[in-house]
Order: C-alpha cells, then structure tokens, then sequence
C-alpha cells in the first residue's frame, strides 16, 4: 500500500476528486455521493494507520499466501529463443487469482466502516469466489451479481460461491455479462447503501475506488520487483499483463511506474479479431465515455450507446476500463496490444505443456503477447508476465473452443 | 427567467404544485412519444420530463429499463428525439427537461448538444449520474444556451451536499424520496416532509419530490408540502400496458388528469420558512 514510486515524471495521481488527468471522477447518482466520499475518509485514514496495514499483510501472508514466487520459465525461454520470461505466481494465491489481494483489504475496510454486508459483481466469478471468501472469513452477509451468460460458462465459480455461503445474483438484463452484472451491483447498493459495503473488484468504478484496488493490488508489484532485483540484479525491460478493468495490471505496473526504463504492456482482449468488431478491446478500438461512474476508454456506438463485447475470457469481456490505464495509454507510458481468442487458447496450452502450468484465459492473454515479443529481444532481456490466475475454471471452455477447432484432433491423437 | 421559472413562479402564485410526468422518449416509437406529451399536456401536466434512452440505465428500476430497451429497439437517437420536440413546440411551450444518463450527452458533444438542444425547445436537463462535481464541462455550454441545469438531492445527502447542490443548481431541485432506483412505491417514509422541508429552507429553488410516486394519493400528500410531483415509472407503465398510439395517449392522458385532481384538492402547506 505503500507508495513505491521512488521518482517519477507523471504528476500525482489522482488529484482531489478523483481524476487521472482527464479521466475517472464520480459520474453517480447522488444518492451515492455520501457513501462515496465516507468511503474515501474511511480508507484515506486506513491508509495512515500502521495497525491497518499490518493486519493487511498479515492476512496476505498467512491467508492468501503471499508473497507469490517470480518464476523463471526456462523452458519456455528455452524454445522461444529470446529474452528471459519471468511469472509473476498470483495462480497461487489462495482462491487461484490476485483477486483476493483486494477482497482482503476491502473487506477490512467494510469492517472497519462496520457494514456487515458486502456485495460484488463478477464476470469470471474469481472476484466474485474471492469476495464470497473473504465475507466467510469475517462473518459478513455477501450477494454476488453475475451475468446469465457468465454463469453458464463459469459454472465451477458459481457452485464455490455458494459453498462460500454467498447468494449468487443471476443478471438476466442487457448482454448478461460482467457490464450488466456492475448495473445490477449498484442498483443494489443505491437501495441498501446504508448498511451495504459495495467491493468493486477492478481498478474501475467511481472514485475512490480505482485508487483502493490500485493501492491493495500494487503488493504483486513491488514483491515484483524486489524479487527480479535480487534474482537478476536489476530491473525488467519489460512487464505484460492483460487488461479487462485492468486491476492485475495496474497492480504489477504501479510500483515501476517511476523506472522510466521498465517498459510496460497492456493486452486487451481481442475476441474474434478487432477487425470483426467482436472483442473486449477498449483502449485499442474505443472512444471517450462515462460509465459505471468514471469516464475511460468506452466501447460504444456514435450516439454514447454502450457496446455488446466478445472475449472467450469472461473477466476481460467488459466495454470499460480503469480510469489510471487510460491516464497512462495517453501519457505514453504504457502501449496496449491485444490477443485474439484462439491466440489466448493456444498459449494456455503451449505453458500448459512446456511449463506444466495452467494459465488462467485471462492472464493467457498476456502470455500470447509474450510469446510474440521474446523471440523478437535479446537473450538478455528481461520480461515479467502477470501470471494472474490459474485455469480450473476454464477448463469447460476451453476443452469446448479446442473441440470445435482442429486442434482437438491433435490433443487427442497424442 | 427560464420557461421553467416562469412556470413555478406561476404556480407558487396560485399555491399550486407542479406535476411532472415523465416518459420515456421514444417508448415505443417517437410517433407515440408525440402524441402522448400532447395528451399529457391537455390533462394538466405542470412541465414535462422527458427521457433519453440508454443502454445501461443503472439508476433505473425494471420498469424505465424495459422503456429503454423498447426505445432502443425502435431506433430512437437523440438527433430523432430533438427533431420530435421541435415538431411539439409548435403548439405548446410547456416547459420541457431532457432526462437521461451522460454518456449520450457527452458523446454527441457537448457543446453541439447544448446548442441543438435549445434550438429544439428544451428548458432544462437532468443528467442523472452528473452530480454539480462533475458537471463544469455541460455547464459551460447548457448556461451559454441558457438552459437549466437540474441537480438531485436524496435522503443520504448531508447539509454539506444540499448547500452545494442548491448552490449550483437551476430551475428546481430534484428530491430523490427513497434509496434505491425508479419505480412504484407502495408507501413511503414519514420523514420525507421533514427532508423536503430541510431544502426548502435553504433555497429560493423549488423543490420537486420523484421516484416511486404511484397514485394520486401520494401525488396528493406530496403535494402538501413540496412543490412538484413528478411521477415516471407508475405512467410509463400505462403506457407499456394500453396498446397502439391512440389508447397509449388516451391512457396517460387519463392517469395525469386523475393525479392532478387529487393534487388539486389538497392546499399546500409548506412547512418551516422559505427563504426568500
């Protein structure tokens, strides 16, 4: 939580109101406004408090299991002929994402304010298993909102949160899917804001939200960072991690924003091909909106309506983006690329069998992106990749997208 | 002054309180909107809300969110509604406010919104999700078109947010009666008359008491002590069930007449002292 950046050029962000440059703010109903800003009081002094961050990071350590390995893919490496790839291990935080960083802090954060009762929306369902999680710990009431469309596809997800104790929501309204699953998450909470603690599980959503998750999630970074230090003796040229709302990847940038020489990346989702107009690609194909409470990055038509997105990976399937990342794309600081679904599919497999380890669809985004920059750099170069979750739960889907592709064939004749 | 001020000041004179309807523009089609805002007109609607549909219109209850979707579906664009208002004001200057979320707004740009907007006959807008922190950029162009900027108050706001909301808004203040979003109440809280009489004490504004009003008994008790109603989810219902243009105006028009004659009846008996 603590803010890492040594030196930097960019301004501090976000300023009183909350806006990153242009970008962020509170575009919500006033009912909200109030609960928004004892919020921002609340955590503003959390931030303060040495007893609230030491709870915090004890609870990273003994109960998410932290600090996470940077691991050398050397086999990997080792086919792709070219710069060294590191993973950054959040597949192994306890409930299988980095989800639970920010659950943790948040749900701390809830007690403190003394709501008893948490909500959340999730689109993967890890934000939402990480939120179900932490209410079952601290003993709070907890609903998740969750699209029609994400239930089906994430049905392992679904059946954890209600062993967790938590009422899953099913959004029927819009694209049901991860956007339709945040309406629904704050109609909820403009109802019961009184004694409802609303856990938002991006770096989106109206301030001060894109700033808490930033500063919980930026623990995967600065352990990046020590750890590259005292493994290769210097920083990383560069860091890749896939962006939806972007909180693993704001999480992983946050801490090196002020080492001018780390280079960063953000994979968005490219569906069926950004040219098909079928992704989740909103930096790289959107425009300037409000949604949600900040304005960002949108996916929408020429009259401001919000647009129906694609990615086979239901955390990245979402029109928006955190505020920060739209801050740092035009600032330079941070370029964006994307990875088409069956690129996505095909890296899940390939670390899958070199590395034995199974990527989440979402951080395979970010593999794919690796996969094409390494062999193009020096085998000196460095490059941390955002290992973010890990793929139980796609393992339907991706057995499905392999079924109707002729790469089943080559599974299964081997 | 403002159509909208002339039109309060009018009322408060005869110690009258404004009703509000508000539809959804373009529920099912704009040929019904037309006609349906001429029928509310004729049956003693005060001022008109109207509503731009978005596609993610999270302030709203399920009944606005399937008004919205119907618009939708009927291709209704913010251009089609301006040019549906234009054709309206030839025979009416009721005073009319664009109700709706910002991104169309914002996206349209604004400054060609503002412009287009008042060619069109608006007096006021409403931007659910734009509180007074956010609203600089509109403002600077809705005040050069001399149109007003409509702000909202609910029962979370503390004395710090009702000062700046009166402070910087125009026209009336918008009074959210409950937490939660649009759509019919079965009853409503006591204390509403003590948290509209809070504003009214502090502001020359009038204020307008919305969301969840249903029947002309509430239309009525609100009545007594603010000064307007507006009642949207309750009438967009009307409109949902009665079918084709005809009986979708006819229908309205009959539910805002009921709702004004109840209002009518009682005398407003504001409590506490306005500021004057």
């Amino acid at each position: 939580m603590r803010n890492s950046r040594n030196s930097s050029a960019l301004p501090r962000v976000p300023d009183k109101l909350g806006h990153f440059g242009v970008y962020g703010g509170r575009y919500v109903s006033e009912t909200l406004m109030p609960a928004l800003i004892e919020l921002e009081k609340a955590y503003v002094e959390a931030r303060r408090d040495p007893s609230f961050r030491r709870e915090f990071h004890r609870h990273l350590r003994e109960y998410a299991g932290r600090q996470t390995p940077l691991y050398f893919a050397e086999s990997l490496t080792a086919r792709l002929r070219g710069a060294r790839i590191y993973l950054k291990r959040e597949d192994l935080c306890h409930t299988g994402a980095h989800k639970i960083n920010n659950t943790i802090g948040q749900a701390l954060l809830a007690l403190k304010m003394g709501k008893r009762r948490v909500i959340a929306e999730t689109g993967a369902g890890q934000h939402g298993v990480a939120t179900a999680t932490v209410a079952a710990k601290f003993g709070m009431e907890c609903e998740i909102f969750m699209g029609k469309e994400d239930v089906e596809r994430q049905s392992l997800n679904v059946f954890r949160m209600k062993l967790l104790g938590a009422k899953v929501r099913v959004v029927e309204s819009g694209s049901q899917t991860l956007k339709d699953a945040m309406n629904e998450a704050l109609r909820d909470w403009v109802t019961y804001v009184r004694h409802t603690y609303y856990l938002i599980g991006s770096v989106a959503g109206p301030h001060p939200y894109p700033m808490i998750v930033r500063d919980f999630q930026s623990v995967i970074g600065q352990e990046a960072r020590r750890q590259i230090l005292a493994r290769e003796g210097r920083l990383p040229d560069y860091l890749i991690a896939c962006v939806g709302g972007g909180s693993n990847s704001m999480g992983l940038f946050y801490p090196f924003l002020g080492d001018r020489k780390v280079k960063m990346v953000g994979v968005e989702a490219g569906g069926l091909g950004l040219k098909s107009g079928r992704h989740a690609a909103s930096i790289l194909a959107g425009k300037v909106g409000v949604l949600h409470g900040s304005k960002s990055y949108l996916l929408q038509d020429r009259l401001g309506q919000i647009r129906h997105t694609h990615s086979i990976a239901a955390g990245l399937d979402y029109p928006g983006v955190g505020p920060e990342l739209s801050y740092l794309r035009d600032q330079g600081r941070i370029r964006f690329a994307s990875a088409t679904d069956r690129e996505a599919v095909e890296a899940l497999k390939r670390l899958a069998e070199v590395e034995g380890i199974i990527s989440a669809l979402e951080s395979a985004h970010a593999l794919a992106e690796a996969m094409r920059l390494a062999p193009r750099l020096a085998k000196n170069r460095l490059i941390i990749v955002n290992l973010s979750g890990r793929g139980d739960k796609d393992m339907n889907v991706v057995a499905e997208y392999l079924k109707a592709s002729d790469e089943w064939q080559i599974v299964n004749s081997e | 002054m403002s159509r909208i001020d002339e039109k309060f000041s009018f009322l408060g004179g005869r110690g009258e309180t404004a009703l509000i309807p508000f539809v959804t523009a373009g529920d099912p089609d704009l040929g019904a909107t037309l006609r349906i805002l001429g029928a509310l007109q004729r049956s003693g609607a005060d001022l008109i809300e109207l509503g731009v549909p978005f596609s993610d219109p999270m302030a709203d209850g399920p009944t606005i969110q399937r008004a919205s979707e119907r618009a939708l579906r009927s291709g209704t664009t913010l251009p089609q509604i301006l040019e549906m208002v234009r054709q309206f004001r030839r025979d009416s200057d009721i005073p009319l406010i664009l109700f709706g979320y910002y991104n169309p707004f914002f996206r349209y740009g604004l400054k060609r919104f503002a412009r287009e907007v008042e060619a069109a006959g608006i007096d006021g807008i409403l931007c659910v999700d734009l509180p007074p922190e956010e609203s600089g950029e509109l403002k600077r162009w809705t005040d050069a078109h001399g149109l007003d900027t409509i702000f909202l108050l609910a029962p979370t706001s503390d004395a710090q947010r009702i000062r700046l909301v009166t402070e910087q808004g125009q026209g009336f203040v918008y009074y959210v009666s409950v937490t939660g979003v649009t759509g019919a109440r079965k009853r409503f809280e006591d204390h509403l008359r003590a948290q509209v009489d809070r504003v009214r004490r502090v502001t020359r504004l009038p204020v307008g008491v919305g969301f969840g009003v249903s029947t002309p008994e509430q239309a009525a008790w609100i009545a007594s002590f603010a000064d307007a109603v507006v009642v949207g989810s309750a009438l967009v219902q009307v409109i949902e069930k009665a079918p084709g243009w005809r009986k979708k105006a006819e229908g309205a028009g009959a539910f805002v007449a009921r709702l004004k004659r109840a209002m009518k009846r009682v005398s407003k008996k504001a409590g506490g002292e306005r500021l004057e």
